[in-house]
């Protein structure tokens, strides 16, 4: 039998699942998906020809047979993942093996907010009334990957924090993947919800524990209601034949603050959509990255910023450091609406390439339809600087370490941003790896 | 100490040292004058070893052995130090940071283990002290923002740090005002020793009123085409470079 296309195999698998009775979900989710799917199959998945992929080719991380259903749960020993948890500081913990929650490695809670299963709140006649407010409220129609999520989306984080609360430790997300099956598709779907004056810190990761191939297409709204904070960093450390999608948007209510920090330094191929939406003033909305890349690595951020309401500000810091081969795009639309006066919206974007045969694509785009507003981009690409690195080695620092700090210190002003200790000497640490080399000293 | 013999060297095929000759014992300051394009900053960059800069004959010793085949850091390690004409910015790299891993690669070099973390900062602050640093100076990114005088007196800082055998200064004077002058004059003087050499680099005769020289040389068109006492400069001061070329 000739290998089925993908996109076919997916639109019949969701045609099995559903003969199969398995999405025995609330009528509104499975709406939801029925809609998904039609509007993914219409689509198809994107290729080079459509304006926003046209510097990242899903081609080659499309090629496969996936596996699509997740089975049972893996036998993952916890010792074999323990690196991957931030464990240096207490937290709750969303732990999931193949897209199957592992009950034996989470560490969840009911107790005056809920951080939990995605899957479990489906079922739950308690989490109707967020869900039907919130799932898929931001995602839908969004892109075809999306699309393609909201149709087989069955497990997640689940995080809905009231009102008035201040969550005593962070949140891990961690999705591991065990090699149980030569080539799998997962696509995880995480739903925040903060509620006003609340503030929340979570840190989601992606690990493959073997070297089969994994596609993962994520799906995350996070809704941040008045006066809240919330900060969610994203470790993307993967390894060779591990692929990432990852669609994260963000809604923001009046005077919150909300945070979005990305690190990306493996896998093979990375595109992280992540969209802001303001709704309300005074509003605070940051968005940072580093991206650390060798071989023949690829990491596409496409980020937008979509200012509805007056008086609201959004900082944007992208770094990009490309080795090798190694390929990085950077697509930051800014868009400022004509109610949106008094604005303030920053947008910078710095790379360095190291590779001779390293690519970077940026490409900032304003779109300004308000009068009174202050919004700059500011774009560079360039090499390590030579005086610098001869003043280093004046001094006694052999070139590898030398070009290693300039490196660092180029992103450090990221890393500066982390707001939890622990994990930013673990970013420093990664990033410290990731240059192959010892930093003489703690930052 | 450091024999300098014979050296021509230029850049992209321009010649600018000529052949130049200079040896400079344990003990001695000797002061490099000359005017504007005669070669002094690139005689110093040769010597610590910017790449830039092709060296087609002649030879450097340092001890008896040649270092003209070590990259700048394996010169660092064996006691060169130059302090630059223009220090670099170095943004996100403070300066305790820069000198904890400045150090502790030479004592790697040299077969030793990582200076403890408090002997690292008892040193930093003696060292600051003797230049009259502001601590504040230390926490801040390398030279990023500093005036011109307080990037010169960093310079001379990592001098005081790294302990060198032979210090280059490449116009340590130009950007200082006269107090600041005074404090790093006076800081290079508390560190010089009979076993260590400076080589200073000038323009002007100000500076060596208080690092006081034992040998004055008149750099031009990239040869030394007269040595001195440290009234040769003097004589430079009053003269100006006209009746030397």
């Amino acid at each position: 039998m000739a290998k089925m296309d993908l996109q076919e195999k997916l639109v019949s698998s969701f045609m099995v699942l559903e003969n199969l009775g398995e999405l025995d979900l609330d009528s509104n989710v499975h709406a939801i998906r029925t809609e998904a799917i039609s509007a993914f199959e219409k689509q198809g998945f994107p290729t080079k020809k459509d304006e926003e992929w046209k510097y990242t080719s899903l081609r080659s991380v499309l090629n496969h047979d996936y596996s699509v259903f997740p089975k049972a749960e893996s036998e993952v020993e916890f010792k074999d993942v323990k690196k991957y948890f931030l464990h240096e500081v207490d937290s709750y913990k969303l732990v999931f093996i193949d897209g199957v929650y592992s009950s034996f490695l989470s560490d969840t809670t009911h107790d005056g907010y809920d951080i939990c299963l995605l899957s479990a709140a489906f079922k739950k006649p308690k989490y109707k009334m967020v869900l039907d407010k919130y799932y898929n409220a931001l995602a839908q129609q969004k892109n075809s990957l999306t699309d393609l999520n909201t149709a087989f989306s069955m497990e997640g984080a689940y995080i809905n924090i009231p009102k008035n609360i201040v969550l005593p430790k962070p949140i891990q997300i961690l999705n591991f993947y065990s090699g149980s099956e030569k080539e799998i598709l997962l696509q995880p779907r995480n739903i925040v919800v903060v509620g006003k004056n609340s503030h929340c810190q979570i840190i989601e990761r992606h690990q493959s524990l073997s070297d089969n191939v994994v596609l993962t297409n994520s799906v995350t709204e996070i809704f941040v209601g008045k006066r809240a904070i919330v900060d969610f960093y994203k470790i993307q450390n993967d390894n060779e034949n591990a692929s990432l999608i990852d669609n994260t948007f963000v809604q923001q209510k009046e005077s919150s603050i909300a945070s979005v920090n990305t690190f990306s330094f493996g896998g093979k191929l990375t595109r992280n959509n992540l969209e802001f939406y303001h709704e309300g003033e005074h509003i605070e909305s940051h968005l940072n990255g580093i991206s650390i890349l060798d071989k023949k690595q690829h990491v596409d951020n496409h980020t937008i910023v979509k200012h509805q309401s007056p008086n609201c500000e959004s900082f944007e810091l992208y770094k990009g450091i490309y080795d090798d081969a190694s390929t990085g795009v950077f697509n930051g639309k800014v868009i400022v609406d004509q109610e949106a006066q008094k604005t303030n919206a920053f947008q910078q974007n710095n790379n360095i390439l190291i590779g001779d045969k390293a690519t970077i694509n940026a490409k900032p785009q304003l779109e300004i339809f308000a009068d009174d507003v202050k919004c700059s981009h500011g774009c560079t690409i360039g090499q390590l600087d030579e005086s610098a690195l001869f003043y280093m080695q004046s001094r006694g620092i052999p070139t590898k370490e030398a070009k290693a700090l300039l490196l660092y210190a180029f992103g450090n002003e990221v890393v500066e941003k982390i707001k939890i200790p622990e994990l930013k000497s673990r970013i420093t640490k990664l990033i410290a790896n990731k240059l192959g080399v010892k930093l003489g000293f703690e930052f | 100490m450091i024999q300098i013999k014979n050296i021509h060297a230029g850049i992209e095929g321009k010649s600018i040292l000529n052949g130049i000759n200079l040896s400079v014992k344990a003990g001695e300051v000797h002061a490099i004058m000359g005017p504007n394009g005669s070669g002094k900053s690139t005689l110093s960059s040769v010597i610590a070893g910017n790449e830039t800069y092709e060296v087609s004959q002649g030879d450097i010793l340092l001890d008896n052995e040649s270092i003209l085949e070590l990259s700048p850091d394996e010169r660092a390690h064996k006691g060169v130090f130059m302090s630059f004409q223009y220090p670099i910015e170095i943004p996100g790299v403070s300066t305790t940071n820069f000198m904890k891993t400045a150090i502790n690669a030479k004592r790697k070099a040299h077969g030793l283990e990582d200076l403890p973390a408090k002997d690292m900062l008892k040193l930093i602050r003696e060292k600051s002290e003797l230049l009259e640093m502001d601590r504040k100076f230390l926490s801040r990114s390398l030279n990023e923002g500093f005036s011109g005088g307080e990037k010169k007196r960093n310079e001379i800082f990592q001098m005081a740090m790294l302990e060198p055998k032979l210090a280059i200064l490449d116009e340590t004077d130009s950007g200082l005002d006269i107090d600041a002058l005074k404090v790093v004059a006076n800081g290079v003087n508390k560190l010089r020793n009979k076993d260590n050499a400076v080589i200073v680099i000038t323009h002007y005769q100000r500076l060596l009123d208080y690092i006081i020289p034992d040998f004055v040389h008149v750099l031009h068109n990239g040869k030394i085409v007269k040595s001195g006492g440290k009234e040769l400069a003097l004589e430079l001061e009053e003269k100006g470079y006209d009746w030397l070329k």
